[in-house]
């Protein structure tokens, strides 16, 4: 059998860790590859390996059967590998056709000849599917396309070999499909697809094989239509899984945050960013806010934490007004906020774990006496919850948090907000990015704290995570809530119109 | 054994690494230099760089004396980088507490005995916080930028205090302040029965404990505090800082007080030194300050890595002096102090080299720290 790829028994060690261990990955020719695996398993560390931004320290690589040594990512690109990354790599002010031709750009004598790159560029649109407008600029351009763009830059460079990174985790359930139908055109014209993901369902929809990793070795390859997703996730995270939320019917109690006619002003152009939003959050609810992203859901919450000022509206928690309070106002009188971008603002990076699980409370007579933080009882503290959220790093509560793993930073953020114990716990995209055992856990703790009495408000953009956790939905877009569902009496394909905003509900 | 191994793989241990390797570095380029300008002698003078602070006691002491102002202004720099501004106002701070340390101590001679001394100090302190103040405030209200506003308000401070020098405390006829009143000067603490060479002492004085204890109450201010922890969470993040509802602001305000406050501190030392010197009425920024720019970086703004920086450099300087005995002109030896400090603002560079080819550890596997190098690698 002939592999187009083979990655043969690589290792990469950094200082402390083994990333990848005697990792073997093959892979045929016209397949879907799916590379499975929990945060931290090594997934990432072989995709730079194979695209040259790591050296392995041993084991090798073969390309159609021909041992090579990639040592850039230009050796990635001459071999016929290109890569979409989870962040699309865009120049933003630039047209999509710019983006496409940027680095490889046809010239004569100095100028480029648009008018050919065009002609290539709609032709191999035309072939594949992927429907673009090359004049667009790609700050107006939605999501999805942006990834079709990115996808036929691999396309132009005649790039055999297609990684995909976690590629779905931006796209509303419609783009989600088109984006699996041009996958599955792309390998009938004979490419390959590696796809690197933590999600399931999407593996079993498209992949033919799969491979997955554990702790930095390789669990196991299989073919995809011999195992159930039970059995997938079973290998990766080496234990079961309990895949659906156990979750009780609990009546909601009184309301405990109440927003009226919230307005927040866009910077940048004269729509509102948030316009006009009014809802509550009762005791024992998750209320979930779902909506593609950029839609609102980042300046309302800045809103009601504080971040940036309301421009018109009302908060009130638990009968309080705070629309005006101060952050720090606002953390003591009973709000969790679990933010969205958690290395921005979620945690100092350059201080250790136990700093970081005391952002929030340092100053407390608990952290702090007459001024002079009080050591011992900060890492006390640390290593308390350290030992309850089962939070893990390799220097315990001194561990520096750049150097921990992006799912213990997210159970940090959350292990520091539940335990102040706040009313109304705030969670932006809590499960962004991490592996499955992860998400079981912090979708485990939400409903933990919603079963006694805290109000929950989620923001996310899964709609698995939107369905699942939520007792109330609502849709935001272009600012405005659209939709008031409960989850019972919708679908997701409903749900993806109103996100979409092809659909609009009645708002109470 | 080991904890030798784990003291040597230790943050702390890296750096001061950096640093010295750093300095050998610079020091090299140095004698190149040397060897440029004048090449027979290269050899011995830059024998007299490197051993001159150490020739005699009395130049242990001139090392120490010319340390103090520097340690300070350092420390102002260096604190001043810790909660993320870049305090190039040293200078104007410098000058303004050492005129108001020098107006105190000529006129303010109701003050008895020490107390004269003191308030003094205070007093220059003060004038150095209020210039550190106003950019502080300008940046926290109108987003002026830290280090547009320090570079105008050390023009405005140098000919602010010319301007105050001629009307107040001026000598005519040296065209300089006048000189201070005996109990004004800093007490010698016995200082000067240690460092000298037969009769003749050296220039060093008790302020060199101040400044000392200056570094740790600053080192202690950082590390152990509550402000310290919100100082420093504004300089690494300021986002978050935000976010956990830490009023930047505010610290940004308070930490440009004590950073000015820090140098006026090194002014008043160093005119209160009762060494003679006066403030000159030249229309020239006071190079200290911008000294302590290079000092705060090869300390790597650690207060006490300041303290030793500060040393470091006062020893190049009086080195330098030496130098002058080999036929070197004195803007040699400037520009080889300057070499040295230009390579020790490479420390970065050297600590990124030392951390790569440091051997890698080859543990097991384990569980807990499997994640680390993946996140770092993009996930």
């Amino acid at each position: 059998m002939d592999y187009v790829i083979e990655m043969c028994n690589i290792t990469k060690k950094f200082p402390g860790i083994i990333a990848n261990d005697d990792v073997t990955l093959q892979v045929k020719k016209g397949e879907i590859h799916a590379i499975l695996g929990e945060n931290g398993a090594g997934k990432s560390t072989l995709m730079s390996v194979l695209f040259g931004m790591y050296q392995p320290d041993g084991g090798k690589i073969k390309i159609g059967g021909r041992e090579v040594e990639i040592n850039d990512p230009n050796d990635a690109n001459h071999l016929g590998i290109g890569m979409v990354h989870q962040h699309f790599k865009l120049v933003q002010n630039f047209t999509v056709l710019e983006n496409i031709i940027l680095g490889v750009e046809p010239t004569n004598k100095g100028f480029i000849k648009r008018d050919d790159a065009r002609a290539r560029v709609l032709k191999l649109s035309e072939k594949y599917g992927l429907k673009i407008d090359p004049d667009a600029l790609i700050e107006d351009i939605t999501v999805g396309m942006q990834q079709r763009v990115e996808i036929l830059k691999m396309l132009y460079r005649n790039n055999e070999i297609l990684i995909f990174d976690e590629p779905t985790a931006v796209l509303t359930p419609q783009e989600i499909e088109e984006l699996m139908k041009i996958m599955k055109g792309l390998v009938s014209e004979g490419k390959s697809i590696l796809f690197i993901t933590h999600k399931l369902n999407e593996i079993k929809a498209v992949a033919d094989r799969c491979t997955v990793l554990r702790k930095g070795k390789c669990v196991g390859t299989v073919n995809v239509a011999d195992v159930t997703k039970e059995e997938l996730s079973e290998m990766m995270v080496g234990r079961r899984v309990d895949l659906v939320v156990d979750k009780k019917d609990v009546k909601p109690g009184n309301v405990i945050f109440d927003v009226q006619g919230l307005t927040v002003k866009n910077k940048a152009s004269s729509k509102n960013a948030v316009n006009n939003v009014s809802f509550n959050v009762h005791r024992n609810e998750i209320v979930c806010i779902a909506g593609v992203d950029g839609n609102g859901q980042s300046e309302l919450v800045y809103a009601l934490t504080g971040l940036i000022p309301a421009n018109k509206g009302k908060i009130e928690l638990n009968g309080k007004d705070i629309t005006n309070a101060s952050i720090r106002k606002r953390t003591l009188s009973g709000i969790g906020h679990i933010p969205e971008d958690r290395q921005r603002y979620g945690l100092i990076l350059d201080y250790d774990l136990g700093y970081n699980l005391v952002l929030q409370s340092y100053f407390s007579q608990h952290f702090t006496s007459h001024g002079m933080l009080k050591y011992n009882d900060i890492y006390n503290y640390a290593d308390e919850l350290i030992d309850k959220f089962d939070i893990r790093t390799g220097q315990g509560a001194k561990t520096m948090v750049r150097s921990m793993s992006g799912g213990n930073q997210q159970k940090a953020i959350i292990a520091r907000e539940i335990d102040r114990d706040p009313d109304l716990l705030i969670a932006v995209q809590p499960t962004r990015g991490l592996d499955v055992g992860a998400i079981e856990y912090i979708h485990k703790r939400l409903i933990d704290e919603r079963d006694e009495g805290k109000g929950i408000l989620l923001v996310s953009f899964e709609l698995d995570e939107v369905m699942n956790l939520s007792d109330r939905i609502l849709v935001m877009y272009e600012g405005n809530i659209v939709a008031d569902l409960n989850p019972k009496d919708t679908t997701v394909q409903e749900l993806g119109l109103y996100m979409a905003g092809s659909k609009r509900g009645n708002v109470a | 054994m080991n904890t030798l191994k784990r003291y040597l793989n230790s943050e702390g241990m890296e750096s001061f690494a950096s640093s010295v390797f750093a300095i050998i570095i610079g020091l090299l380029v140095g004698l190149v230099v040397l060897l440029i300008s004048n090449p027979q002698q290269a050899f011995e003078g830059f024998k007299a760089i490197l051993l001159g602070g150490l020739t005699d006691m009395k130049n242990v002491g001139q090392v120490l004396y010319f340390a103090t102002p520097l340690i300070l202004t350092g420390l102002s720099v260096g604190f001043s980088n810790k909660v993320g501004q870049f305090n190039i106002g040293a200078s104007g701070q410098f000058i303004v507490g050492a005129y108001a340390a020098v107006y105190v101590g000529v006129k303010w001679t109701f003050l008895p005995g020490p107390l004269h001394c003191i308030t003094a100090l205070i007093v220059a302190m003060l004038a150095g916080a209020l210039w550190g103040l106003i950019p502080g405030i300008l940046c926290a209200i109108c987003h002026v930028n830290v280090v547009i506003s320090c570079i105008m308000m050390n023009y405005i401070g140098m000919y602010m205090v010319n301007f105050l020098v001629t009307h107040t405390i001026f000598d005519s006829l040296k065209n300089q302040s006048l000189p201070i009143k005996a109990n004004a000067v800093i007490p010698k603490m016995g200082l000067d029965n240690i460092f000298k060479v037969g009769n003749s002492p050296s220039s060093v004085n008790g302020g060199i404990f101040i400044a000392v204890i200056a570094g740790i109450i600053i080192y202690i201010l950082i590390e152990k505090t509550k402000f310290g922890f919100e100082l420093k969470a504004c300089g690494l993040n300021p986002d978050a800082s935000k976010y956990s509802g830490i009023d930047s602001n505010r610290t940004i305000v308070i930490s440009m007080m004590i950073a000015g406050a820090l140098s006026g501190l090194g002014g008043a030392l160093l005119y209160l030194a009762g060494s003679g010197k006066s403030i000159e009425v030249v229309d020239v920024l006071a190079p200290e300050g911008f000294n302590g720019i290079p000092v705060a970086l090869l300390g790597q703004n650690n207060a006490i890595g300041i303290i030793f920086a500060g040393i470091f450099v006062a020893y190049l300087t009086v080195g330098g002096f030496n130098m002058q005995l080999y036929n070197f002109v004195p803007q040699i030896t400037d520009i080889i102090i300057s070499v040295i400090i230009y390579f020790g603002a490479f420390f970065l560079l050297f600590k990124e080299f030392i951390r790569s080819h440091k051997p890698a550890y080859s543990g097991n596997v384990n569980d807990e720290v499997t994640a680390q190098k993946e996140s770092a690698g993009g996930n």
